[in-house]
């Protein structure tokens, strides 16, 4: 056997026999945006605005990412479409997105690679795609954690993400009684969400000394008398084809577990809710420099404040560049878009001006004391 | 414990952030009250109120409630999307209402006898709906209760034997 190192990135992939029936088209476009997610859509919307041609691919049936499967009411002013369910305000992104007749959306389409001369290979159900662009915005947001313990592959232990895929996008309720672990934002919301769908909600375990979510929606579970156990984990998942009942454990101040303060819990599934991982599979295809920042999430790109990467035409926003929430990915994504405006069109004073309001309104989002952590790891990456 | 850890603020530390209304004032009629102790990025009860009664000086800071000013109209409560304000009415030496945000099924009927809940989910006793509006699918039900609970009923379980066909 002979072990070559690969040179730079091969060239994008000719149909494999068995593909041989999809359809085959090359696009060529000023923007590529990967990720219908907020950011990816915001993005598209600013972009478009200025008459680019875009293309914009998803994975999914439908655009909005995290927010189609989001029942609550979201926070922030009225530009940012709050008050209004995170549904609702996928819908109105992608009202807005699909008024461009400049805007190709490819939906149920998934990017699997970055190839030579920056291809970017995309496949749908009956169509294989090679597409080029002048500039590239990546959105393709996170990833859920999972945590190791014994008895997590058990049917019944999910992810919160999974969990409100499967009771708000196709209305299935996932089991009866839920113990939830991780009581950060995502986790306090999916147990509001679960006894708005008649689920009990023994439990929300948090192994830190306080409740890393906000307070007004720790207290929407509070008043039904859900639990909130700070410094507790989950030791172990019992049940013989699925979950029946949970171990959990208290930790002491090092988060190790305290012998002697085990509890069973009964319960049909166990959700975990322990943070996200930006998605940065794609990206680092490109060949951007990576950086691990712990605040973020993981791996981020480094980035300008216009957020551009290390490979200039390569450009990035929402949960992918750092985990944070729907309105700052928006205006994150709308950033990205005026900024490969300024690459495609030159720096027109109407757009720059636009982008300094953003880059504004950004910092008045991030000012709350809540985002701290976030504006640390912030102070890291941008370049 | 701070609500930080426990998801249910004490009174105290609403009187320390100003978000509690002087007892003069709950003597005058109703009134609001935001239970938003956070500083988060947030400011949907400030266009919420026909009267300019909430104030926040950036998106970020807490709410300022200028108390003389408040009809306790509710018009606030289901616009909410926090779900933390309130409207409570201890103004009749014998009667008291409070205006909650709901967002369960069943859905309440006016005449509903319901299940009163504190802030930590305890059971405070049974209240009588009067009233209900919606804002986007939420609403604000206003219920008679028990002048010696209504400074702490947060939710409700409504209690219906299904006699409708
Ligand atoms: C339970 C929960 C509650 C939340 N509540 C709030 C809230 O109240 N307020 C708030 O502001 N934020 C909230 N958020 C956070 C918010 O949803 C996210 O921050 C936001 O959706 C991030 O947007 P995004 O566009 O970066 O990523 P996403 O929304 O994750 O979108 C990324 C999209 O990219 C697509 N994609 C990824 N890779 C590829 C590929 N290779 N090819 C094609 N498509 C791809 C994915 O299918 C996805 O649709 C909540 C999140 C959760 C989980
Ligand atoms: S109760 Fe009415 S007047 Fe008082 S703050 Fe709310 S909306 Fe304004
Ligand atoms: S609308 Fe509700 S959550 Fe938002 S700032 Fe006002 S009280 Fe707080």
């Amino acid at each position: 056997m002979v072990i070559e190192r690969q040179r730079g990135l091969p060239e994008i992939p000719s149909l494999s026999p068995e593909k041989e029936r999809m359809s085959r088209e090359t696009l060529l476009a000023d923007v590529l945006v990967i990720g219908g997610g907020p950011a990816g859509l915001a993005a598209a919307i600013k972009a478009a605005q200025f008459g680019l041609n875009i293309i914009i691919v998803e994975d999914h049936y439908k655009l909005g990412g995290q927010l189609i499967k989001q029942t609550h009411r979201f926070f922030g002013s009225r530009e940012l479409f709050g008050g209004l369910r995170g549904f609702q305000i996928a819908q109105i992104l992608e009202r807005q997105v699909k008024e461009y007749g400049n805007v190709r959306v490819l939906t149920k389409t998934y990017a699997y690679g970055v190839f030579r001369d920056q291809w970017v290979g995309l496949i749908s159900e009956n169509s294989v795609y090679e597409a080029k662009a002048k500039c590239y915005i990546l959105a393709t947001g996170a990833m859920e954690n999972y945590l190791a313990f014994p008895g997590n592959d058990l049917p019944g232990v999910i992810g919160a993400g999974g969990a409100q895929t499967l009771m708000n996008e196709y209305g299935i309720r996932p089991g009866k009684k839920a113990l939830i672990v991780g009581a950060g934002n995502v986790g306090l919301i999916v147990a509001y969400q679960l006894l708005q769908a008649g689920v009990r909600v023994k439990a929300v375990l948090e192994i830190m000394p306080q409740i890393g979510g906000w307070f007004v929606h720790a207290a929407k579970i509070a008043r039904y008398g859900v639990p909130i156990l700070l410094q507790h984990t989950i030791k172990e998942v019992l049940g013989k084809d699925s979950v029946e009942a949970a171990i959990i454990v208290k930790v002491d101040k090092d988060y190790s577990p305290i012998p002697g303060t085990e509890r069973k819990i009964e319960c049909d599934f166990v959700l975990l809710s322990a943070g996200l991982t930006p998605d940065t599979r794609l990206l680092s295809q490109f060949g951007v420099k990576l950086k691990w920042v712990p605040e973020l999430g993981g791996l981020v790109p480094l980035r300008t404040k216009y957020l551009e990467t290390t490979i200039p035409n390569v450009l990035v926003a929402g949960d992918m560049s750092g985990i944070e929430e729907a309105t700052t990915a928006i205006i994150e994504g709308w950033i990205a878009g005026l900024t490969a405006v300024v690459k495609v069109l030159g720096p027109k004073s109407e757009v720059l001006r636009e982008r300094e309001r953003l880059l504004k309104l950004l910092k008045e989002y991030r000012a709350a004391p809540v985002s701290e952590r976030v504006k640390r790891g912030l102070k890291r990456v941008i370049i | 414990m701070s609500f930080r850890c426990t998801g249910i603020v004490s009174v105290d530390d609403l009187k320390k952030l100003g978000l509690y209304p002087p007892p003069e004032r709950l003597k005058k009629g109703p009134v609001v009250l935001v239970e938003c102790p956070e500083e988060i990025p947030c400011d949907i009860c400030v266009d919420a109120c026909p009267f300019g009664v909430i104030i926040k000086e950036s998106i970020t800071s807490i709410p300022k409630v200028l108390w003389d000013k408040c009809t306790g109209c509710g018009t606030c409560v289901a616009k909410c999307p926090g779900l933390a304000i309130f409207v409570v009415d201890i103004s009749h030496p014998a009667k008291a209402s409070v205006v909650v945000p709901y967002e369960f099924l069943p859905r309440p009927r006016v005449g509903d006898k319901v299940v009163l809940l504190g802030r930590d989910g305890r059971r405070l006793g049974y209240g009588v709906v009067r009233d209900i509006f919606e804002d986007n699918k939420t609403l604000a039900v206003k219920i008679d209760v028990a002048r010696e609970v209504a400074l702490e009923v947060r939710g409700f379980e409504v209690v219906r034997h299904e006699e409708e066909g």
